[in-house]
């Protein structure tokens, strides 16, 4: 085996760690809010590199947007409304933390030496059904990106818990934040003079390609990173960023809040359809084999999905494309809907405010 | 090998785990707290992927057996590594971890922008963020319980 | 379960399909209840749903009862490939449990939502309690580890937000439901992290083949430590002392309909998760035994004793009954932690007992919240007199959970007391004595303030609450006071229950 390449690898792993371990004090030791959610994004954008040291592409894309992005976004809303000061800080509240963090630190360490080596690749984790689904997803769903393959097929039931998880957290935050007198109350128009003419031109070019760029990471999901959870966010983008430049009334216009949440819910829909299709059709849920009826898939052209590896699998691409498209939905909607609640949110009673 | 060096990875995400852990409970700003609870979550994403990661492998998206690129992919490794644990001549990660961290992140986005709305409602009902503060009024609630039904 | 043997009702195309539509019907009524233009049809989406859920069911229970056990693999991917639906005696118990109390919760929610939450809000709360009910039903069909977490979080995330809805009538439910949050995140976390470490072990996440392979493994560290992990995370999330911080708080600050859902289902699910782990995917051998008789009986025994103190201390009523959740968790795992068929049995019996009464002391004091907003033992005085219906419904859960003969709380404790005494552990059946007492001591205390004093201030103005929310109560009372004669129809499912966890009846 090569050593000096694997050594490379390590040497980088090593370092974003101890990159990552060092935001994580920074984290810990500023008083600062601002500075805490800014290296917070900076952790994320660290690990995302880490991710693909650790050659977890799809993760890596994942925490880019996610952790870097959205996250990023919301708590910035966030402090922005509850007008935090700096942190307090006392000492005599550190002390029962610090035992109880010791105490798992302990437990963990203790765990932690019962594991295999690093990177070992007979480890249980790596020989057992991990290396199966390696093994079998060309036969059996027949996309190249074997993540793609888990994520919506073989383990598409925990998919649909997650996307449903993004769709509650919706829901919670519209619980929260949508209603009431302080609700949906846009803040004055952002641009308005011409000084940001340069601000509005690039984001009006820059709207329709952020959508596009959604588009391609949702449907090159199948072949390469990406899919519906990290398109999702990215198409959220275009919204949100309209509303920073252009203002969040023009942006509720264009898209109201009622629509966004019941995109949020068609997403769902679509999603668990595809399972209730599959099951009238004699399958089991969310068996995209059964996706179509026999006198259905025998109509299908050959060839149409382009180079597949077996091109025998129309149930499974389409149900992976139809799925990955409630997650689509689900996600940019739910993101949106998230940014309208914080965004949309007055800081003061209105009336109340000089 | 030391065990510092093989299980290094395992060690480092002890020490984050530890960090986000005191992050969220040596603080009583609601919002510094959100963020120690993310820290922590991310954590364990960290861990499920260092567990999936095989040494000498490859991000998992199938590249046909026999074509350059997977020649390329394989040409440093040791023949007999790559055909034992190899599949179609080609060392791959595992991407069970990759799929349940994804699932992982989406949710602690989830948590977080509920916590957060949460937290923006204490303060528009408290007029602050700080536990301590919230804790004073609310005990202040509580004694009033009884007299004011 | 001999008693659902006989039992087909639903079309075989359905019942093979039942198990995922206990799970998925909730799910799209969930959407449903989004889209609705309004609270009322909101409000029929959740019935009819929750409905279904039942009927879907009872459908598994009688497969259960044919077949023993149900094996559902989900996307057609056998386990340990796919994610299977695994379904025993307990499991089908436990969803029984849930969906009545979800269709009880439905009924309920029609008149008890409009006193106190804001009607715009009806639809997205309606979808919010369906994904919770939907989790929970994920939460006890699931035969893979992870996934469990996936409906651990879809129960969690959305209760978060329904739970801090209760600000409208009380503000502490926003620190209370921040706190949940927090508490209830840090225990899913532990929960994925231990499963993290016995998937490092063993390289599975399905349940039944991490149990075989744990078997051969022998002592690891990772494993213990995962284990551990597994139990500390869903100790949070069942409220088990000292982890239960949380709960008090919330289950007093939230909407009545959340609370009566929460305290029935919650914690329950989280103890049938932990019963699950401890029995099924344990290894056998002395860390199972240590941590059942060292680590599970003395927290147990602390919560029974000192959550009981607290809640005879307590002037809120809503909070009382939170701080007897958690005593009554302690006895629930007592019983657990026995571990001896006749212990477990008590132990599951309990679980449904206390479900029931906990449902209708819950919703009875949210009956009363309809008309007047008393809070504390002292506001409720006299109120039986104004709203006597509503008063027994309490009466009759307060018995219950004082053990009184002729209630299934009285069933509950005795069984428990006689399979202590059948392991000889003495110290157990003092602990159940003198938390009885002190169950009984507020107990009372409630009672004597309801029934036997002048009305005050508060209940003057009480009237009773509508037809709508007295059926459900007296459907849970009723069931509390049944069941107390004639137990045979949970007695044969907890012990069906039994015997599918450790292979012998009690």
């Amino acid at each position: 085996m090569s050593e000096i390449a694997l050594q490379v690898n390590f040497g980088l792993n090593i370092a974003l760690l101890l990159m990552l371990v060092a935001i994580g004090l920074a984290i810990a030791r500023t008083r600062s809010l601002l500075a805490a959610i800014l290296l917070m994004g900076m952790y994320s954008l660290a690990s995302a590199v880490w991710l693909i040291v650790m050659d977890a592409a799809d993760v890596a894309f994942t925490e880019a947007v996610v952790g870097a992005g959205i996250s990023t976004v919301v708590l910035l809303g966030a402090i922005l409304l509850v007008r935090a000061g700096p942190v307090r800080h006392n000492w005599r509240m550190t002390i029962a933390p610090a035992v109880l963090v010791l105490g798992v630190g302990g437990l963990l360490v203790y765990a932690v030496t019962g594991l295999p080596e690093f990177g070992d690749p007979a480890s249980p984790t790596n020989a057992h059904v991990g290396r199966s689904y390696l093994i079998q997803t060309s036969d059996e769903i027949g996309v190249p990106n074997v993540v793609t393959a888990v994520l919506a097929s073989y383990r598409g039931f925990d998919t649909l818990g997650e996307t449903v998880v993004v769709f509650a957290a919706g829901i919670g935050v519209a619980l929260m934040l949508g209603f009431g007198p302080r609700s949906n109350l846009p803040r004055a128009p952002a641009a308005t003079g011409d000084h940001h003419v340069v601000l509005r031109v690039t984001a009006k070019l820059l709207i329709p390609l952020i959508a596009l760029f959604a588009f391609y990471v949702q449907f090159h999901g199948d072949l390469g990173a990406g899919g519906g959870f990290q398109a999702g966010v990215i198409l959220a983008v275009a919204p949100i960023l309209h509303a920073l430049v252009f203002g969040l009334r023009g942006t509720i216009a264009a898209l109201p809040v009622r629509a966004v949440r019941s995109v949020a819910t068609m997403g769902v829909l679509l999603y668990s359809g595809v399972g209730v299709v599959c099951m009238i059709n004699g399958g089991g849920f969310l068996d995209y084999d059964y996706l179509f009826p026999p006198s259905v898939e025998a109509m299908i052209p050959p060839g149409l999905m382009g180079e597949p590896y077996h091109a025998h699998h129309w149930g499974q691409h389409f149900g992976i494309f139809f799925i990955e498209l409630g997650v689509l939905l689900t996600v940019a909607a739910t993101m949106v809907t998230i940014f309208y609640g914080f965004a949309g949110r007055a800081a003061e009673e209105p009336g109340a405010s000089t | 090998m030391n065990v510092a060096v093989t299980h290094f990875n395992y060690l480092a995400v002890v020490v984050l785990m530890m960090i986000g852990l005191y992050v969220l409970f040596s603080t009583g700003n609601l919002i510094k707290r959100m963020i120690g609870l993310a820290l922590f979550q991310t954590s364990t994403a960290l861990f499920y992927i260092s567990l999936g990661k095989v040494s000498g492998g490859t991000a998992a998206i199938k590249i046909y057996p026999d074509s350059p690129e997977a020649r390329a992919l394989a040409a440093p490794l040791d023949p007999t590594y790559v055909q034992q644990f190899g599949v179609g001549g080609v060392v791959y990660s595992n991407p069970l971890p990759h799929v349940l961290i994804l699932t992982a992140i989406v949710v602690g986005v989830a948590t977080l922008s509920v916590g957060l709305s949460i937290a923006v409602r204490i303060r528009e009902a408290y007029g602050t963020v700080e536990a301590g503060e919230i804790e004073a009024v609310a005990r202040l609630d509580t004694a009033d319980a009884g007299r004011d039904p | 379960m001999i008693l659902f043997e006989a039992l087909y009702v639903a079309p075989p195309a359905l019942t093979a399909q039942a198990p995922i539509l206990v799970i998925a019907g909730p799910l799209i009524g969930a959407c449903a209840a989004a889209l609705s233009p309004g609270g009322r049809t909101a409000w029929m989406v959740s019935m009819l749903t929750a409905a279904f859920a039942l009927w879907m069911a009872v459908a598994v229970a009688g497969e259960v009862a044919r077949e023993d056990v149900i094996d559902y693999a989900l996307g057609g991917f056998a386990p340990p490939m796919g994610i299977a639906l695994r379904i025993d005696a307990l499991g089908a118990t436990m969803a029984l449990l849930v969906a009545s109390i979800g269709v009880m919760g439905a009924l309920y929610s029609g008149h008890a939502l409009e006193s106190e939450v804001k009607a715009e809000k009806h639809t997205l709360f309606q979808s919010g309690y369906l994904l919770c009910l939907a989790g929970f039903l994920g939460l006890v069909f699931t035969g893979d580890a992870f996934n469990a977490f996936v409906f651990l979080e879809v129960s969690s995330i959305g209760t978060y937000a329904l739970v801090a809805v209760g600000e409208a009538r009380d503000r502490r439910a926003l620190p209370a439901a921040f706190n949940y949050l927090i508490f209830g995140t840090v225990g899913a976390t532990l929960y994925v992290l231990g499963v993290g470490f016995l998937y490092a072990a063993t390289g599975t996440l399905n349940m039944v083949d991490m149990a075989m392979r744990l078997a051969t493994l022998g002592d690891n560290s990772a494993v213990q430590a995962g284990l551990a992990f597994v139990v500390a995370g869903l100790g949070v999330k069942a409220a088990m002392f000292p982890l239960h911080g949380w709960l008090p708080g919330a289950y007093a600050g939230a909407p009545s309909l959340v609370s009566v859902f929460l305290a029935a289902t919650a914690t329950k699910a989280a103890i049938y998760l932990i019963i699950r782990f401890v029995f099924d995917v344990f290894p056998e051998g002395e860390f199972g035994e240590i941590f059942l008789s060292w680590i599970l009986a003395p927290l147990a025994a602390a919560a029974v004793i000192i959550c009981s103190v607290q809640a005879v201390f307590e002037k809120e009523v809503r909070r009382i009954l939170a701080f007897s959740s958690v005593a009554q968790v302690g006895f629930i795992l007592l019983g657990v932690s026995l571990a001896t068929p006749a212990g477990l049995s008590a132990g599951v019996f309990y679980l449904v007992a206390h479900a029931l009464m906990k449902g209708a002391l819950f919703m009875a004091v949210g009956a009363f919240a309809i008309s007047v907003r008393a809070r504390t033992v002292e506001d409720f005085s006299g109120i039986a007199r104004e709203a006597p219906w509503s008063a027994a419904a309490f009466g009759v859960g307060a018995a219950s959970l004082g053990g009184v003969p002729l209630t299934m709380g009285f069933l509950a404790k005795w069984s428990l007391v006689s399979a202590a005494l059948e392991t000889g552990e003495i110290w157990i059946v003092a602990v159940l004595a003198i938390g009885s007492l002190l169950t009984l001591i507020y107990v009372g205390r409630m009672l004597e303030a309801m029934f036997f004093r002048a009305p005050g201030r508060g209940a003057e103005r009480a009237r009773e609450a509508p037809v709508g929310v007295l059926a459900p109560l007296f459907v849970l009372a009723g069931l509390s006071l049944w069941f107390g004669v004639d137990a045979t129809l949970p007695v044969s499912m907890v012990n069906a229950s039994v015997s599918a966890l450790v292979g012998a009846a009690p």
